[in-house]
């Protein structure tokens, strides 16, 4: 028989209290849980919104001038020779310390051509890349592939009258036109758009983009580091963070983050309360019994160790499984949040921290009576004598 | 040869705003091998100076030594070690765990020793034998009798083979045939040489004591000496 077969024994025996003190720690260990998972899928949801909504940081050449043009109104006479950038320069994006934030690269090149006597802006895509950012273009058709082939924006094809199927000479090479952008209010109404590699051939910039979008996913970065990051690496450009869109989505993930840890840590504290109040009613349920161990010669440290352990044990088990119901309790919360999207991850490090936390809890709260418990005159306990 | 050496003892109680004498500068030697019975009135100090001599109880001055060892000297877990290894305590209500069986109550002092538990569980069940109860290893307290508890809480008293044996009315709650099984229990180990210091408010005790002393108002009133060829003397 050692200490731990009389903790058992008294566990066994006081089932109501052991449970009471289970459920009460288990309740606080599965809210944290609740909340901090949610704020975890919530947050991986907004990354991929993000993702979704388009790019948050654009480079373009460096230009010493100040734009001269606001909300699509140009008031000309700057900017009359348009720099590019290497395209091959842009693979030292990777060794950003950020990279892991980066989701989608989409260069592109610009460039007007003539069509039936007018000027129309071209603008050669990585395809794949750029109809994937920009999941707000809805598209009668299907966006271009590698080929000679055209998505036509809205204003484009009313003026010229392009419908599906088309085919249009373009400085002299013959583009299908396998899709048409619905109306975007934006300049991408006026853009004709192809592959990449077409449109630099086409516009005599082979290897050269214009600019390029970045959507990088600043769940869990600030987005004005990789500004820099990508400065360093790419010290010819202009990079700037279209800041509003990610300002705002990191502002709501903060605010939900603050609450979440906010509950999280009041509950903490009412699970704590509850240990140390429950142990302390124990140890006066128990004080003839601790005098008992004290006058037949169990140090203060062995009746520390026993109600230490008790809470131990208890506050382990309760951290296993609130982490349990944590999780299922966040399965279910998911979708009645109306993120459907959003989905339960296996966290082992909050896991892990649920269970430790949950140890710490119940040890530290557990402390004050035990050494209470210890520290029992054993002929005051007993009585008896 | 003394065992205990109680050297003008005193001890004071605060009761409310009253400070009360428990103790009043006693001294007592207690042989090793006797059985010395504490007798006296209700409130005379007797549970008081037992506390004193088992090491739970702080006098407020005087010194008791016990096999040389100047027993408040030592400090706080030294003095729980030695209530371990030199003392075995008989309490008037048993005082066993009641969710423990009796072999575990037993085991209960050699929990915290260094014995393998299988030496724990063969010096347990041992002891219980020696008390009759092997039958009974299994049972939890509130399985056994009222004798049969005092029985364990002599076996559990016993199990660390302490020097001396300390006794609180252990028959104080028993009937007349079980207090004379327990009282006949505690005289095989007197006889076997085992020390024992027992208190008791019933003078039918006193014909197994072989000294007892009667205490007033925390001071020693009377020391007899029952032994062959010893008379009783009025202090």
């Amino acid at each position: 028989m050692r200490l731990e077969h009389i903790v058992m024994h008294n566990l066994r025996r006081r089932k109501g209290r052991a449970a009471f003190l289970l459920t009460g720690l288990l309740i606080g260990v599965a809210t944290v849980v609740t909340l901090l998972s949610l704020t975890d899928a919530l947050g991986r949801k907004a990354q991929h919104e993000l993702e979704n909504f388009g790019a948050n940081i654009i480079i373009t050449p460096h230009n010493e001038q100040l734009a001269l043009n606001y909300g699509g109104i140009n008031l000309g006479g700057v900017n009359l020779v348009a720099q590019e950038i290497a395209q091959e320069s842009l693979s030292k994006i990777d060794d950003i310390p950020n990279r892991r934030n980066v989701a989608a690269i989409a260069p592109k090149v610009l460039g007007a051509v003539q069509l039936e006597g007018q000027s129309i802006l071209l603008m050669g895509v990585d395809p794949e890349i750029e109809f994937g950012l920009k999941r707000w273009w809805s598209i009668d058709g299907r966006p271009v592939k590698e080929g000679h082939e055209l998505v036509a924006g809205h204003e484009v094809a009313m003026r010229l009258g392009l419908k599906m199927g088309d085919t249009l000479v373009v400085q002299g090479e013959t583009f299908t036109v396998v899709g048409l952008l619905g109306k975007t209010g934006s300049q991408d109404d006026q853009l004709l758009i192809t592959s990449l590699p077409i449109a630099q051939a086409l516009l005599g910039k082979p290897g050269l983009v214009s600019m390029v979008e970045i959507a990088a996913l600043c769940h869990d970065c600030p987005v004005n580091d990789m500004v820099a990051q990508l400065q360093t690496v790419l010290p010819g450009v202009d990079v700037q963070a279209v800041q509003q869109v990610v300002k705002t989505r990191m502002h709501a993930l903060d605010q939900f983050r603050l609450f979440a840890w906010g509950v999280a840590v009041t509950v903490v504290i009412i699970g704590a309360l509850l240990v140390f109040v429950t142990m302390m009613g124990s140890i006066s349920e128990r004080t003839r019994e601790i005098g008992i161990y004290r006058a037949i010669g169990y140090r203060r440290s062995h009746v520390l160790r026993l109600i230490l352990m008790e809470a131990g044990i208890v506050s382990s088990l309760a951290g296993v499984l609130g982490y349990l119901v944590g999780a299922v309790a966040t399965i279910v919360a998911l979708p009645l949040l109306g993120s459907g999207e959003a989905s339960w991850q296996w966290n082992p490090t909050l896991a892990a921290g649920a269970v430790i936390a949950a140890i710490i809890v119940g040890l530290l709260a557990a402390l004050q009576p035990a050494l209470r418990a210890s520290r029992l005159d054993p002929s005051e306990a007993l009585r008896a004598l | 040869m003394n065992l205990i050496n109680v050297n003008d003892v005193t001890k004071h109680y605060m009761n409310g705003a009253d400070c009360v004498a428990a103790l009043q500068a006693l001294s007592l030697k207690i042989e090793e091998g006797n059985f010395l019975g504490i007798m006296g009135p209700s409130g005379s100090g007797k549970s008081t100076l037992l506390s004193v001599l088992g090491g739970l109880s702080h006098p407020t001055s005087g010194r008791i030594e016990i096999d040389g060892i100047d027993v408040y000297s030592l400090s706080v877990e030294k003095l729980s070690d030695f209530r371990r290894e030199y003392l075995g305590f008989i309490f008037q209500s048993h005082n066993l765990i009641p969710y423990l069986t009796a072999l575990e109550n037993v085991m209960l002092p050699l929990v915290v020793s260094k014995l393998t538990s299988a030496e724990k569980q063969r010096r347990a069940s041992a002891i219980l034998d020696r008390v009759g109860l092997l039958d009974r290893l299994r049972h939890l307290p509130q399985q056994l009798s009222g004798g049969e508890q005092e029985r364990v809480a002599i076996a559990r008293a016993l199990v660390n083979q302490p020097p001396l044996l300390l006794a609180d009315e252990p028959t104080g709650s028993l009937d007349s045939a079980t207090s004379l099984q327990v009282m006949n229990l505690l005289s095989e180990l007197h006889q076997e040489g085992q020390t024992i210091v027992m208190v008791t408010h019933n003078r039918d005790n006193q014909r197994w004591f072989d000294r007892t002393v009667v205490l007033r108002d925390g001071a020693l009133a009377e020391d007899s000496d029952q032994r062959p060829g010893n008379l009783p003397k009025a202090m």
